[in-house]
C-alpha cells in the first residue's frame, strides 16, 4: 500500500515539473520572437543590480506597508521552499521528516517555517484586503476587469490554502506523535520537529482517532503537494512568473542613465550615408541579399521589440505602481504603462497560440498597434521616467512606447499634426518653433 | 517680487567663431537651447545666467547662429531621423570648434548632448547650469547667499531629465540652501517627482483628453507647501509651472523662478 503512495507522488512529481518544463521552453521560444539585444557586457554591475533589487527587494520598500508584507511574503516563500525538498524526499522514499537527524536544527527550521507560515497567511490576507476590501486605485483600474482581478485573488486564495495545509499537517503530525502512533512517533517517545504555531489548531484534532489523524495529516500532505505542483504550473498562465523572471529581468534591465534613449542602428547607417560627401546617391545597395527588405523603423508588433522588452512583459506582476506615477494616468488620460506591458505580454500570447497551432502569426490580421495599443495611449506619454522609476523589478514601459512612436512617425508619419508642425520646425529652421536659425543670438541685444 | 531685471547693462556675449578668429579656446560653451534662444521667458534666464557667468569671470562662448535644436523633441516624438540628422548637424559643428566642456540651462539638451551623443561621435563634459553654478561656489569664485530670498518660503520642481533622467537632485537644492531660503518639499520630489507636462515632444501639442492638465496638478501639488516662489531649472518646467499657477490665480502671489534667476537677483544682477 506505502509502495504504491510512492509510485503516484513520482507519478506526480513527473508530471508537474515536466509540464512546468514544456511551459518554460514555450516561454523562452515565445522571447525569442523578440530582436536579440547583447547584455554581455558589465556583468559585475548586472549581478550587483539584481542582488540589489530582486533579492534584496530595495524598490519595493519605496511604499512601505507593501514593500514590508512583500518581504515578508517573499522571504517565507523562499524558505518555506526548503521544506518542500524534505516533503519530496518522504514522498519518493515513504519515510517520516527524514531530515530530523539533525536533531536540534531540525527542529529550529520547522518552528521557523511554521511561524513564516502563520505570517505569510497573515500577510497574504492583508494583501487580499488591499485589494477587495480597500479597494486601492491602482488594483481597480480599467485594465484590471476580468482575468487580471481574478488571476490575482486566485494566487492568494492559493497561498492561503497551501500555508494552511502546511500548519494542517504539521498539527495532525504532532498529535500523531503525542499518541505514539506508529510511523509517526519516535522510538524514546520523543517529538520530532518544533510546533509553535501548529500546537495550538492541534487540539482540535484531540478527538480524533488515529486512523482518522493519519487520514487528516496524509491528506494535508498531499494535497499541500499537489498544489505546490499546480501552482508551479499556473504560472507560465498568470501575472505570477515575476517570482522567477524578476531576477533575469533585474539582470538585464537598463543600466545606463534612464534619460538615455537608444540610437537606431538602422538609422545611423541611413544619417552616415546622407552626411557623406562621397556616397553615391544613385548607387545600388551594397548587401549580398538585394532582395532583403530594409529594416523597419520602430515597432508596430511584438516581432519588432527586442528580447528584453518581451521579457519585461512576462515579468510584469500588475501591481500598478507604474500607472499611478504616471502624470499622464493620474490626470485622466487614457494612457497606463501597467496596460503598455499586459498588452504586450497578451499578444505575445496570442502569437504564441497561433504558433503552437501551426498557424503564421504575422499573417492573422492583428498586430500590437491600434488591435492592442491605441494612438490616443502613446501620444499621452512625457517620457518622464516615472513608470521605470516605480517598477520594483526593473520593467521599461516608456522604451515600447518609444518604439511604436517611431513606427507611427517613421513608417506612418502619423504623428499628431501640431508635432509634425515642430519637427518640421526643426528641419527648416532649427528649432521646434518658427523662428530663424539667424535670430538665435538676438537675445543678446534684446533688454 | 519683482522679476523685472531693470538692471541691465549690456552684457556682450561671445561667440566660438570670434574665439575661433582670435585663435582662443573658452573653458566652456554655453549651449543656450532653443527656449532660451527665442521664448521670451526662458531669455531671461538665459540672461540672468550670463550675468552669472561675467560676474564668476567664467571664460565661455555661445555657439550663436551657429546652434541647431539637439533634436531632444524630435527623438522623443518617435523621428529618430529627424534627431540623428541634428545630432550629426551639431558634433560636427562642436567638434568642429574642439569643444571639452558645455554647459546648459535646458535639461533636455543636457540629456542629450551628455547621454545620446557619444555614441554618435560627440564626447564632451557636459553640465546642468545648476551643477556649474554649484562648482563655481564651491571654488569661490561666485557668491552665492540670500538677499531677498533669505527666509523665503521655496520648493523646487525637479525636472524630470535633470533628476529621474540623470540622478541629479542636489545641485539646485545645494544652491538654494545656499540662498538661505526656507526649502519646501511637494509631497511628490526628487524621484518621485511628478513631470510638468511638457516632455516627451508635449510641449508642442495639445495634451489628449482626460480630466485635467498635468502642469496643473503638479502646480497644486507645489501650491500645497504654501510657498512663496516655485524654484525650477528647466525652461519648459518654468513655462508650464507659470501657466500652472495662473491657473490657479496665483500668479500675483508665486512666482516661478529659475534657479540661476534666484541667484543672479539676490546679488542684485
Amino acid at each position: 500500500m506505502a509502495i504504491l503512495g510512492q509510485i503516484l507522488f513520482f507519478i506526480a512529481l513527473v508530471l508537474g515539473v515536466g509540464f512546468f518544463t514544456l511551459n518554460i521552453k514555450k516561454l523562452i521560444r515565445n522571447i525569442k520572437l523578440g530582436k536579440a539585444v547583447d547584455c554581455n557586457d558589465r556583468k559585475s554591475e548586472r549581478f550587483k543590480q539584481m542582488a540589489k533589487v530582486a533579492l534584496g527587494q530595495s524598490k519595493m520598500v519605496v511604499r512601505p506597508i507593501a514593500g514590508v508584507l512583500h518581504i515578508i511574503v517573499y522571504v517565507g516563500f523562499i524558505i518555506i521552499n526548503i521544506e518542500v525538498i524534505e516533503i519530496i524526499i518522504d514522498g519518493l522514499f515513504g519515510t517520516h521528516r527524514v531530515l530530523s537527524f539533525m536533531g536540534c536544527f531540525y527542529n529550529f527550521l520547522i518552528g521557523t517555517f511554521e511561524i513564516l507560515a502563520l505570517l505569510v497567511f497573515v500577510g497574504v490576507v492583508v494583501f487580499w484586503l488591499r485589494r477587495n476590501a480597500l479597494k486601492i486605485k491602482r488594483f481597480w483600474a480599467n485594465e484590471m476587469k476580468g482575468w487580471p482581478k481574478d488571476d490575482a485573488n486566485y494566487i492568494l486564495y492559493f497561498e492561503m490554502v497551501l500555508m494552511g495545509l502546511f500548519l494542517l499537517m504539521n498539527a495532525a503530525d504532532y498529535e500523531l506523535q503525542l499518541s505514539g502512533a506508529a510511523h509517526y512517533a519516535q522510538q524514546d517517545g520523543s517529538i520530532v520537529g518544533a510546533f509553535p504555531v501548529s500546537q495550538y489548531i492541534s487540539p482540535l484534532l484531540a478527538g480524533l482517532s488515529e486512523s482518522s489523524l493519519i487520514l487528516v495529516e496524509r491528506s494535508a500532505w498531499w494535497l499541500h503537494i499537489l498544489g505546490i505542483l499546480f501552482f508551479l504550473n499556473y504560472l507560465y498562465y498568470s501575472k505570477h512568473l515575476h517570482i522567477l523572471l524578476a531576477f533575469p529581468n533585474t539582470y538585464l534591465a537598463k543600466l545606463q542613465p534612464k534619460g538615455e534613449m537608444d540610437n537606431l542602428e538602422s538609422v545611423k547607417q541611413e544619417v552616415a550615408l546622407m552626411m557623406d560627401p562621397n556616397a553615391d546617391p544613385f548607387a545600388a545597395p551594397s548587401g549580398d541579399d538585394e532582395t532583403a527588405e530594409p529594416e523597419k523603423f520602430g515597432a508596430s508588433d511584438v516581432f519588432d521589440l527586442n528580447q528584453v522588452q518581451l521579457l519585461n512583459a512576462y515579468t510584469c506582476t500588475e501591481c500598478g505602481r507604474c500607472t499611478s506615477e504616471c502624470p499622464a494616468n493620474q490626470t485622466g488620460k487614457k494612457l497606463s504603462p501597467r496596460k503598455i506591458m499586459m498588452d504586450t505580454r497578451d499578444r505575445l500570447q496570442e502569437v504564441s497560440k497561433q504558433i503552437d497551432a501551426k498557424k503564421d502569426p504575422k499573417e492573422d490580421g492583428k498586430q500590437l498597434l491600434d488591435d492592442y495599443i491605441t494612438r490616443e495611449e502613446l501620444w499621452a506619454c512625457t517620457t518622464c521616467n516615472a513608470c521605470v522609476q516605480a517598477c520594483p523589478i526593473g520593467i521599461d514601459p516608456l522604451s515600447i512606447i518609444l518604439d511604436m512612436r517611431r513606427y507611427l512617425v517613421m513608417e506612418q508619419s502619423a504623428a499628431p499634426n501640431e508635432l509634425n508642425v515642430a519637427m518640421g520646425n526643426i528641419e527648416n529652421n532649427g528649432a521646434p518653433w518658427p523662428y530663424n536659425q539667424m535670430d538665435r543670438l538676438n537675445w543678446a541685444d534684446e533688454n | 517680487m519683482n522679476t523685472d531685471n531693470t538692471n541691465t547693462e549690456k552684457i556682450k556675449v561671445p561667440t566660438m567663431a570670434e574665439y575661433m578668429a582670435q585663435g582662443k579656446k573658452p573653458e566652456v560653451l554655453f549651449w543656450v537651447g532653443c527656449a532660451g534662444s527665442f521664448d521670451d521667458r526662458a531669455k531671461k534666464i538665459t540672461k540672468a545666467f550670463i550675468k552669472l557667468l561675467t560676474k564668476a569671470k567664467v571664460d565661455y562662448a555661445v555657439l550663436g547662429t551657429e546652434e541647431s535644436c539637439t533634436g531632444d523633441p524630435a527623438k522623443r516624438s518617435g523621428n529618430e531621423f529627424l534627431f540623428q540628422m541634428q545630432a550629426a548637424m551639431n558634433i560636427e559643428v562642436l567638434n568642429g570648434y574642439e569643444v571639452k566642456k558645455i554647459v546648459t540651462a535646458c535639461p533636455h539638451c543636457f540629456n542629450t548632448i551628455k547621454n545620446e551623443y557619444p555614441e554618435l561621435g560627440g564626447n564632451y563634459e557636459v553640465v546642468h547650469h545648476t551643477q556649474f553654478l554649484k562648482g563655481l561656489m564651491e571654488e569661490g569664485r561666485l557668491r552665492v547667499e540670500g538677499g531677498k530670498f533669505k527666509g523665503k518660503r521655496i520648493t523646487f520642481h525637479d525636472p524630470c531629465y535633470l533628476g529621474r533622467a540623470n540622478d541629479e537632485y542636489e545641485a539646485p537644492r545645494d544652491l538654494l540652501r545656499k540662498l538661505e531660503v526656507e526649502l519646501l518639499e511637494m509631497r511628490k520630489c526628487k524621484s518621485q517627482g511628478l513631470c510638468c507636462g511638457a516632455g516627451g515632444g508635449q510641449m508642442f501639442k495639445e495634451p489628449e483628453k482626460g480630466n485635467k492638465d498635468v502642469n496643473v496638478l503638479r502646480t497644486e501639488q507645489a501650491l500645497e507647501t504654501k510657498p512663496e516662489a516655485i524654484a525650477a531649472g528647466c525652461p519648459f518646467c518654468n513655462t508650464m509651472m507659470t501657466d500652472g499657477v495662473k491657473n490657479k490665480n496665483k500668479e500675483n502671489e508665486v512666482e516661478v523662478l529659475d534657479v540661476a534667476e534666484m541667484i543672479a537677483q539676490a546679488q542684485d544682477l
